[in-house]
């Protein structure tokens, strides 16, 4: 019999999770992981004792473009403690890779593409000495004056791209039905770069075994980093082992491999001791990943009662030359709201700038920031509440392709939303409401986000002793992915999670996913469903067991012909390999997680402060899988999303492309007293058409649409409207209240 | 050098330049306590010297003989953790993780601070004793940068723990009670 | 970090003798030092530990005010209880400033010497006046949001970063420290700070090695003691503008004030003219925008800090408006 469970998602179908009673899945399971992290046992990438351990510190470049002439070695050499200074101007990166990529990233340093970008390695036998001998570490560069640093200067250059990361769309005339549209929208809406600003510094660990490198890595993904990494280093990927067993956060920017890990490869590789290298934080800013900037301009045009005809959604965004990742702003906007004129379309601007590539939600994080406010602009021209407006314009099927969705509840979010909220309390008038020196106001917007699943593979044992052994590369980057596999072996098996050991973040296990895009539990989840489903093949043709009879409870396999303990039946290791991969149910259906943002703000009316009063979400993924850890990942997507519009702003000097503000005393992210009274409900929803756990991605619903809900609740309270992005007081200034 | 570290006394021989978190990750295995910016700005790093919550981040190690200094390793083990410890496992007062150990001990010097009636920057007033509201909590932690969000559960958990933490009882009973867990960790940890 | 070498001092004089030899930097809570040290802005070869000095009290003086010892640390100055009920704005700039745990690490003596946030004074290798004297100021023309609009010059639009010393400006302080050769001197807080001029290097009068060893506050002044602080979250971010006010109201009349402002200066910034016009006139709108006139009669925005002249006169005139109301929210 096979070990193997493959399954492609061709077909609608139904879940042995539900054949469960007293199920895991669903509950609001304590991470099983927590104990080691509260306790600071739970080892992350740098925290790894390694005799003869080196430290390895990155050296930037301190021009925003040119090339290097020269390095002078010595310079660093005479520190003390200072063991080499390494430079590979072929292999080092450029930059990061993106995510779900098996090469290399753009290789070779000796040009200089961004200011900051990681030009050498200086070694040393203590942090400190490193640190120094970076510090004095001499290089002359010639620089080149054509720097691209300047957005507006550089407008002029932009050049059409599509296809990577979103399609571009045109149906009907859009332009001229905006234009004769009874009531229109036309706005531009600026967002600034943003840094993912995870807790844990991108760090590598990297030593040889004879030909085989062993690394540990702060990584998300880690078939692909591993491919990406061998590819770098010119090794086949089997000499590569890669190890990213817990991971300090990452929301995409640690999708794909950085500079420090190869870097640090090359080092262990010459020195023939193990290399840490640890980013600073300056250095995460200026040389990991960026949100790209952008400039959208969203266009809608409705008749007289408030139904949309037209939507516009035409974006222009940034990245290093040579990059194909663009921002896809509107990856909702083509089946958020129905209307038959419709264009989406993007203009790149190559810019000297770190990467841009996948943060939090790309495309939906700042694509719902602008349409959600030019959809609360056109109900106010309407004059219908923004809610209202919605529901006029919910469409029976994706309006761009014109294929069903496999599952949408955006409608029954708003409302029960509105209920929960005190929707009804909102003054359609805005600047309507004061409480002492405070303007208070409500907002509201839709959240949506594209839901899919990608090939993943994981292998669970069953032992004699009734251990169950879950092995899959996939990651946890605070996910909860550990427990959440646990609930679902635990379900199908009918074992407590007691005996369940999940084990990560390996390349010696089977290839996941990876934690991205907001498949990572549904992909990874899949496969561990897959393979367990495999043991219970396994454990109903031992035991002479209809497979449609087997039941599985409490450590005994049971049938209608009685009751036996899995002890006695399993005399050795029972295997199960699952596979899954996405098929045509993702092709001839819309999946997408959908929710509604509800938020309450109070502006200063003299200073024009905001502070975010109230917020609450509403979402629906298909089966929760965890409810506390589904719950808190929608609390960090929607304050994430209240960073976004208050006060994330990465600053790049214009004149050469420095990051002034790459730290975390200058880069504002939210802190406690920044987030408010916050509410999350998940409304209950199965979809058989994404994958066998009926689950949907749930880790980037909460940033999509949360920060538009804020922007709107502002002018709500104040009656302005501010289009670029973050609303900072200062914006607001010139049209509070007179004293 | 010499340092007392969860009561533990360690004499150890690092560049005088290592801050006392570098020490204690990189020489001593201690490496609950996290390195999120190296410069005092994200509170990753927390650590209880004298009682007190502070970045050891921003501090020589050497500057530091003779004080009493607490890891989170000094709290709790994953086999005994301590109520604060539970209570940020049954609230799900983390994701990653990573913050999580200056947290908890952040929140053990915020907690002793507003024992001895310290103010707040939202504290009504300057004077009388404020009730500990979540407002409260989330100003006292703001030097605790979690990018994962866990706010409202951090705030959650700590609330609810408050009242086995915060007793009127004296320093040198609040550091024994604090170690209790000592000694059956140490052993776990070297087995 | 470049090496260096340590010595510890038991008391001020032990200190000053080691700076004498030594020619090194004292370090008390490290906070700031160790920030700019891993950044190699400051690049000592010789450290002073100073904190274990005994300046760790708060004393009442025989005049009926404070004095403070240099290595009181920020959070339990503003928890004393004298602190608390007389010196208000001293607790509440206190609070408003950094953090819990860096509260716990920054001195008195050492706050006041708090260096600027300036995003190129932060970055060892961009042009600097302040850094490397005649390199340039790139923030004149760059990204100067947080920067000065007041004390400025063309070489250096620095803010001063500090909250406790804008306190400190509004209750008069005094810094009295130890020179090398053993003398005293008691520097008003007032005279303290050094506008940037043509020479941004130097910030305060203090001479070489001159250690701060406590602050003196005169008796508290009457009235009700504020501080807002205006910043771009909520918590643990430093100041746009921020206003230390202490308002003596009597019968709807201003009787006598003290203002200082946080994040407007090149230094911490009080300017007495506009006290003066307060008291002799009476509290009403046109009066109050008068005084914010007076204020920022020199305000200069560099830019992307124009709002700041703006915020200033709105804070100020509503801090007014809401002390004559009796409105102390």
């Amino acid at each position: 019999m096979s070990t193997t469970e493959k399954l492609v998602m061709d077909h609608p179908m139904d879940s042995l999770l539900d054949l469960v009673s007293e199920a895991q899945v669903g509950q609001g399971v304590s991470r099983i992981d927590g104990p080691l992290k509260v306790s600071g046992q739970a080892t992350y990438t740098a925290e790894y004792p390694m005799d003869g351990l080196l430290y390895g510190y990155l050296v930037s470049a301190t021009i925003g473009k040119g090339k290097i002439k020269t390095i002078h070695d010595k310079t660093a050499l005479v520190v003390h403690g200072v063991v080499a200074v390494i430079t590979d101007f072929k292999r080092f990166l450029r930059n990061p890779q993106q995510g779900g990529v098996n090469l290399a990233p753009i290789q070779g340093v000796k040009e200089i593409a961004y200011f900051g970008q990681p030009i050498a390695l200086v070694v040393a036998e203590s942090y400190e000495a490193a640190r120094a001998g970076a510090a004095a570490l001499k290089v002359d560069y010639e620089r080149a004056d054509d720097g691209a640093f300047d957005l507006i200067k550089e407008l002029k250059n932009r050049k059409p791209i599509d296809w990577i990361t979103d399609k571009s769309e045109i149906s009907g005339d859009p332009e001229e039905s905006l234009l004769t549209a009874d009531i229109k929208v036309d706005r531009v809406y600026i967002t600034p770069s943003q840094n993912s600003a995870a807790m844990e510094l991108h760090a590598s660990v990297a030593y040889w075994e004879g030909h085989d490198l062993i690394i540990y890595s702060s990584l998300q993904m880690v078939a692909s980093c591993r491919a990406s990494l061998a590819h770098a280093l010119g090794l086949n990927p089997k000499h590569v082992r890669l190890i990213s067993r817990f991971v300090g956060g990452g929301f995409g920017s640690k999708l794909g491999i950085s500079s420090e890990s190869v870097a640090a490869a090359i080092a262990a590789k010459q020195l023939k001791r193990p290399v840490k290298v640890v980013m600073t934080r300056p250095q995460v800013f200026e040389s990991t990943v960026r949100r790209s900037n952008t400039r959208q301009r969203i266009g809608l045009g409705a008749d007289a009662n408030g139904k949309i005809h037209t939507i516009i959604h035409n974006s222009i965004v940034t990245n290093l030359s040579g990059e194909l990742f663009f921002e896809p702003t509107a990856l909702a906007t083509h089946f958020l709201y129905q209307g038959k004129n419709r264009e989406v379309k993007y203009e790149m601007v190559r810019m000297n700038q770190v990467l841009a590539g996948s943060m939090r939600a790309p495309g939906e994080a700042v694509g719902l920031l602008a349409l959600e406010c030019a959809i609360d602009e056109l109900a106010e021209l309407v004059k219908i509440d923004p809610i209202e407006l919605r529901k006029l314009n919910e469409p029976e099927r994706d309006p761009s392709k014109d294929i069903p969705f496999s599952s949408r509840h955006l409608i029954e979010a708003l409302e029960t939303g509105a209920n929960h909220f005190g929707w009804k309390m909102r003054s359609s008038i805005p600047a309507n409401r004061r409480e002492g020196q405070w303007l208070i106001g409500m907002g509201v917007a839709s959240a949506a986000r594209s839901n899919s699943l990608k090939p993943s593979e994981a292998r669970v044992t069953l032992t004699p002793e009734i251990k169950v052994i879950v092995e899959t590369d996939m990651t946890d980057i605070g996910t909860g992915t550990y427990t959440v596999l646990a609930q679902i072996t635990a379900d199908l098996l009918g074992v407590p999670l007691s005996v369940i050991e999940v084990r990560l973040g390996d390349s010696d296990f089977p290839p996941s996913a990876g934690s991205g895009g907001s498949w990572g539990a549904s992909s990874s989840g899949s496969s561990v469903y897959l393979a367990c489903k495999k043991i219970r093949e396994q454990l109903a043709a031992q035991s002479n067991i209809p497979i449609e009879e087997l039941d599985l409870k409490d450590g005994h396999i049971s049938s209608l012909n009685g009751s036996k303990s899995l002890k006695e039946l399993v005399t050795k290791d029972i295997v199960g390999i699952g596979k899954i991969d996405a098929g045509k149910t993702s092709k001839k259906y819309t999946q997408a997680s959908f929710g509604a943002h509800f938020a309450e703000v109070a502006v200063n009316a003299v200073t024009g402060e905001i502070r975010v009063k109230r917020m609450l979400g509403i979402f629906t993924a298909g089966r929760i899988l965890n409810e506390k850890t589904a719950r808190s990942q929608c609390y960090g997507g929607m304050v994430f999303g209240l960073g976004a519009a208050l006060m994330e702003n990465l600053q790049h000097d214009s004149r050469d492309g420095r990051i002034t503000n790459h730290n975390l005393a200058e880069y504002h992210i939210p802190t406690n007293a920044d987030v408010p009274d916050i509410e999350v409900i998940l409304l209950p929803e199965t979809d058989r058409l994404t994958n066998p756990l009926h689950a949907k991605g749930i880790g980037e619903l909460g940033i999509a649409g949360a920060g538009a809900a804020i922007a709107n609740a502002v002018y709500n309270a104040t009656g302005i409207r501010v289009y670029d992005y973050p609303i900072t007081l200062d914006k607001l200034l010139d049209r509070l209240p007179s004293l | 050098m010499k340092l007392t570290i969860n009561q533990k006394n360690y004499e150890v021989n690092v560049d005088i330049r290592t801050s006392l978190l570098d020490v204690c990750r990189e020489y001593l295995e201690l490496t609950g306590s996290k390195k999120g910016c190296d410069h005092g700005q994200c509170g990753a790093c927390t650590m209880l010297v004298n009682g007190r919550r502070i970045n050891s981040c921003l501090t020589l190690a050497i500057m530091h003989d003779g004080s009493e200094i607490t890891t989170i390793e000094g709290i709790g083990c994953p086999h005994d953790l301590s109520p604060l410890q539970q209570a940020f496992v049954t609230h799900d007062a983390f994701q990653c993780g990573y913050c999580t150990s200056g947290q908890i001990c952040s929140a053990i010097g915020m907690l002793d601070e507003y024992r001895k009636g310290w103010p707040s920057h939202v504290s009504e007033t300057l004077t009388d004793k404020t009730p500990l509201s979540p407002k409260e909590v989330a100003e006292r932690m703001s030097g605790n940068l979690c990018r994962c969000a866990a706010y409202p559960n951090i705030v959650a958990a700590i609330i609810e723990t408050r009242p086995l933490i915060i007793q009127p009882i004296n320093q040198e009973e609040k550091n024994s009670s604090l170690m209790a867990n000592k000694s059956k960790c140490d052993q776990e940890f070297s087995s | 970090m470049k090496a260096f070498a340590y010595f510890r001092a038991e008391n001020a004089v032990d200190a000053t003798k080691l700076m004498n030899q030594h020619h090194g930097k004292y370090i008390a809570g490290g906070s700031n030092l160790l920030d700019l040290m891993k950044l190699h802005l400051e690049i000592p070869e010789v450290l002073i530990d100073i904190s274990r000095l005994p300046l760790n009290d708060v004393e009442e003086t025989s005049e009926g005010g404070l004095k403070i010892g240099a290595m009181v640390l920020n959070s339990e100055l503003a928890a004393h209880p004298l602190v608390r009920l007389r010196y208000g704005v001293l607790s509440r700039a206190l609070l408003a400033g950094a953090s819990g745990q860096l509260r716990n690490m920054a001195t008195t003596g050492g706050n006041i010497l708090q260096r600027t946030r300036c995003s190129y004074f932060y970055a060892p290798d961009s042009a600097c006046n302040k850094r490397i004297k005649g390199s340039g100021c790139p923030a004149l023309h760059g990204l100067n949001r947080m920067h000065a609009i007041l004390g400025g010059s063309a070489a250096c639009i620095a803010q001063h970063p500090s909250d406790m010393a804008v306190a400190f400006m509004a209750l008069d302080a005094v810094v009295v420290t130890l020179c090398l050769d053993g003398s005293s001197r008691q520097i008003p807080l007032d005279d303290f700070y050094r506008l940037p001029g043509l020479d941004p290097q130097q910030e305060t009068v203090l001479q070489f090695g001159e250690l701060i060893i406590h602050i003196i506050l005169p008796p508290p002044p009457m009235g009700i003691h504020q501080y807002y602080k205006v910043r771009d979250r909520a918590s643990y971010a430093f100041a746009l503008v921020s206003i230390a006010s202490i308002i003596d109201i009597d019968d709807r009349r201003i009787r006598a004030i003290r203002l200082a402002f946080g994040g407007i200066g090149t230094i911490p910034w009080r300017n007495k003219q506009v006290e003066e016009f307060l008291v002799s006139a009476p509290p009403c709108y046109p009066i109050f925008a008068q005084a914010a006139d007076i204020l920022l009669s020199g305000a200069k925005g560099a830019g992307e800090n124009d709002f700041k002249i703006e915020l200033t006169r709105r804070l100020l005139i509503s801090t007014l408006q809401k002390a004559v109301s009796g409105d102390h929210s």
